[in-house]
């Protein structure tokens, strides 16, 4: 039994490959090609073939050239602890080579797990109807902006978004509102906090979205939410809130706050810094369940009247409705959203709490613990905060940031005389090495 | 049949895994800074009440109660893994393990703000990889951001609008074949284009003639797979590109179907100006339940300052990050789905050239093969990767329910609408002669079947016909929504 071709994955034996090509009646596999002589192609990229074990040697050499750093870096995007369970089970062949659901019948238990995922945003949230997910907290920003241009496209075109706010995601907005007429405008803050009355100035009956973050990007917990939203209300504007599931497990629930949007990085469960990669998370009210983006799983029977589950409302999809869809977004985060479902189940109400709380004073620890030291107070912001915040700093904060990386730690450069400081879940060791390293540097 | 997800239970026995929820809900009760009466399962937050919720009630589960429950799950998932699955245009492909190997190293884990000098490997391996995508595509430049197909579709649109614009050029439409993937029409409109569609001439390909009449000073591009959605190489790609530069449009390649010309055609060659790449089909990263994917995106040099920044070139420490000069900007908030991008890389540095090229030949024999043992008529041909199968008078969604009950996932069913009751079929190269053989005698038994076997099937699988009209007229969307 021989098999002489190429692709380690083909199974063809070359008596197999003749068989086949004799049953269809054709000497060659180039002669199924139906490709004109002006365009073939000889077959020459310039890529060496390389066993497994060389592929993975080179893949582990050139990441090795990555420095070994103790990162103390968010920013709207964390590494996470993840538990052993998450990446066992999410491994599993079943779950992670099957494809998206359009035989329900034979995808129950990856349906479930959505719906699953679905059910612990909506208790999250408060909201009556979450996603299966979208690309990250970006996008899903974007597909907010849409999906306000659609529900209030009579009334007007602008988008009102706070001044902190990362360029990345702002960006990713932009794009997403090139096509519409929607153009978006920059609110101020206060002290790290929506300005309220700043924001109740800018706001017209033109307004279609108002959007607003808690943890904002610096890190702070926004005190008035509540005002926000009746702003919002006050001129039949979307309120849309920016959060994650970890920081909603303590905070106030968003529905009850007056959010018709609750969208973010879900990736803070289920995944660990993975370069960006990201779970956006997508909820909303039940009477914008027809204008929603993404997928939908829903409960049904099957025919012998037992609970099933099954992807639904996809004449929303662009699959069905083409240019007229809700959303272009056809493959989306399915398994980065079975992670975090597992993640959460994992932890369960307790342990989310808990994680958050952790978050909360291992961040204000942190923030006493730079405060002390000569050159460097922090926070900036008066504020409460989660995960990260801002300090100021009598050098140069590039200066700084270069002198703490040589010593190991990656932290951000936000301003001029400004570093930014995420705790998330780092070791205790790793941050009173940190605080040690301070020290040395703003001495030295 | 290899696969029967019934084989696990007996006959008497009513198959239900019931959710998290019914398993033991806790409520934890939050307790701000300033709340006084504490009871005793309360947890303390510091932080004002008024910041605080009051309570959180979710499902408090062990970890091995979790393992089970999930292990239960994922045994209720058909998956490449467990059977054959020719979902026309998805290519389903076997993903290689090693590959999760690679991705998983943690020096691929770090955090995207690091400080360039201190992401070398990472930015090395971005590098490489664009070099990698640009030589498969004939391409000049490549950004790897795009997290997925679709995304890269609207990336391209956006690179398309930005090129025109910077010529001072506004126009106003793309066009689309009509059998092009739903995504093209969706990605063309997010951008805001008004999408012009093309309708396929008699042979299932562009009809030169239907394109020259909607060819105008408006269109900004024509978005095009080839081969198409039917498996057909549209022969006259040299023609349709000259048609679409000599109205000042430019050419735009649908990489769903790249699949099928690895080592034998480059969408440059053929005149493409943008292209997409399903890194997640194509280079065989898994599918992941419905993702993540990566739509890296290609183009030629005269539109490479357009790409979303940053891209990644060498420079005098190695290699850097950089903003191409009237770069449309962002469409992922950091570098798009790199875990993704990992895979991808290691899956074309373990074929290589000739491994590629081997690739592309067996997914179209397959395609062919199983194409000549199907005896369902396929009305297009010669087709190359997949053939499109009508069901003729049979409905095709009850075919694929039937061929559950053999025991192997069915095609994509009708679409593309061109042909009636269609069954649209791709193997992949991953699949041996004797599982084609299985597959074409599951086809085969349901050809000879009667309308009231097709529309009480499936009748073997964990779960039986499920009623898709209930589901959405009684929307119940999260287990607090069901009834009690």
């Amino acid at each position: 039994m021989t098999r002489s071709g190429g692709s380690p994955y083909a199974p063809h034996t070359d008596a197999e490959t003749a068989a086949m090509l004799a049953d269809i009646g054709v000497e060659a596999e180039a002669d199924l090609f139906d490709i004109p002589e002006g365009v073939g192609f000889d077959g020459a990229f310039g890529i060496d073939s390389r066993s497994e074990r060389e592929v993975r040697t080179e893949v582990e050499r050139m990441l090795g050239r990555n420095d070994d750093m103790v990162e103390l870096l968010g920013r709207g995007h964390y590494d996470t602890y993840v538990p052993s369970l998450v990446d066992h089970l999410s491994q599993r062949a079943e779950f992670l080579t099957s494809y998206t659901q359009y035989q329900p019948e034979v995808s129950q238990g990856f349906l479930q797990v959505l719906f699953e995922y679905q059910s612990m945003l909506a208790e999250l949230t408060g909201l009556g109807v979450a996603n299966c997910s979208m690309y990250d907290a970006a996008t899903a920003l974007g597909e907010t902006a849409t999906l306000a241009d659609r529900i209030r496209s009579t009334t007007g075109q602008r988008v009102l978004v706070p001044a902190h706010l990362r360029s990345g995601k702002r960006g990713v907005l932009d794009n997403y509102v090139a096509g519409t007429d929607l153009h978006v405008e920059t609110y101020p803050m206060d002290d790290g906090c929506v300005d309220v009355d700043a924001l109740a100035e800018l706001a017209e009956d033109d307004v279609v979205l108002v959007y607003a973050e808690s943890p904002t990007v610096r890190g702070v917990i926004e005190e008035r939410l509540d005002s926000i939203a009746e702003i919002a209300d006050d001129h039949d504007a979307l309120f849309a809130l920016g959060s994650d599931p970890v920081s909603l497990s303590v905070l106030e629930e968003p529905a009850s706050v007056g959010a018709d949007v609750v969208i973010g990085d879900a990736s803070v469960l289920g995944l660990p810094a993975s370069y960006g990669m990201g779970l956006g998370m997508f909820a909303t009210r039940e009477e914008y369940v027809r204008q929603v983006p993404g997928r939908l799983v829903g409960a049904s029977e099957d025919a012998a009247e037992r609970r099933a589950y099954t992807l639904t409302l996809q004449t929303r999809e662009q699959h069905i409705r083409q240019e007229r869809a809700t959303s272009n977004i056809c493959t989306n985060q399915a398994w980065v959203a079975l992670r975090a479902a597992i993640h959460a189940a994992w932890l369960g109400p307790s342990g989310l709490v808990e994680t958050a709380r952790d978050s909360i004073t291992r961040t204000s620890r942190l923030a006493d613990a730079v405060d002390e030291l000569s050159g460097i107070d922090g926070p900036v912001h008066e504020r409460h905060h989660i995960r990260e915040f801002v300090a100021r700093t009598e050098r140069p904060a590039a200066d700084l940031v270069d002198a703490l990386a040589d010593r190991g730690y990656a932290v951000h450069g936000v301003d001029d005389h400004e570093i930014q400081l995420c705790v998330n879940d780092l070791a205790e060791d790793d941050l009173d090495g940190f605080v040690a390293a301070v020290a040395e540097v703003i001495e030295g | 049949m290899t696969f029967d997800q019934a084989r696990w239970r007996r006959d008497d026995e009513p198959v239900y895994e019931p959710l998290l929820s019914e398993k033991d809900e806790t409520t934890v009760t939050i307790d701000g800074d300033d709340t006084e009466s504490a009871d005793d399962s309360a947890v303390d937050v510091p932080l004002p009440d008024h910041l605080t919720r009051d309570e959180l009630s979710l499902p408090e589960l062990s970890e091995p109660e979790l393992a089970r429950h999930y292990t239960r799950l994922s045994q209720m998932t058909y998956a490449i893994d467990t059977g054959p699955y020719p979902l026309g245009s998805c290519t389903m492909k076997y993903n290689p393990k090693f590959t999760e190997d690679v991705a998983a190293l943690g020096d691929a884990a770090i955090h995207p703000d690091r400080p360039e000098r201190r992401k070398q490997g990472t930015l090395e391996l971005q590098y490489r990889l664009q070099d990698y995508l640009a030589r498969i595509g004939g391409m000049d430049a490549v950004s790897l951001q795009p997290p997925a197909g679709a995304a890269g579709e609207f990336t391209g649109i956006l690179v398309a609008k930005a090129y025109h614009e910077a010529r001072g050029d506004d126009r106003s439409e793309v066009i689309i074949p009509e059998s092009a993937h739903g995504t093209n029409f969706a990605s063309a409109a997010l951008g805001g284009y008004d999408v012009v569609s093309l309708p396929g001439g008699e042979d299932g390909r562009v009809d030169l003639d239907a394109l020259e009449s909607a060819l105008s000073e408006e269109t900004a591009a024509l978005m095009l797979t080839n081969p198409n959605t039917l498996g057909l190489f549209e022969r006259d790609i040299e023609e349709i590109a000259a048609m679409v530069h000599d109205v000042g449009g430019l050419l735009y390649y649908d990489g769903a179907n790249l699949n099928a010309l690895l080592g034998r055609a480059r969408p440059g060659d053929m005149g493409f100006d943008i292209m997409h790449y399903n890194v997640h089909k194509t280079f065989a990263t898994p599918h992941g339940g419905g993702g993540p994917g990566a739509g890296p995106v290609g183009v030629v040099d005269e539109l490479a300052e357009f790409l979303p920044a940053p891209r990644v070139r060498r420079s005098e420490m190695g290699y850097e990050e950089f903003r191409p000069e009237q770069s449309i900007g962002k469409v992922h908030g950091f570098s798009g789905n790199w875990l993704v991008l990992v895979k991808a890389y290691a899956y074309i540095a373990r074929l290589g050239d000739e491994g590629l090229a081997d690739a592309s030949a067996k997914a179209v024999l397959n395609a062919n093969y199983l194409g000549e043992q199907v005896e369902y008529e396929v009305p297009y041909g010669p087709f190359h990767h997949e053939f499109v199968a009508s069901a003729g008078e049979q409905d095709a969604a009850d075919v694929a329910k039937r061929m559950l009950d053999y025991g192997v996932h069915p095609p994509t069913t009708k679409w593309p609408e061109i042909v009636g009751e269609a069954l649209m079929t791709e193997p992949t190269e991953i699949e041996s002669k004797d599982t084609l053989d299985q597959l074409a005698q599951a086809f085969n038994a349901v050809i000879d079947e009667d309308d009231e076997t097709l529309a009480s099937a499936p009748e073997r699988t964990a779960a039986r016909l499920i009623d898709q009209t209930s589901a959405a007229r009684n929307l119940r969307l999260s287990w607090q929504a069901l009834d009690e």
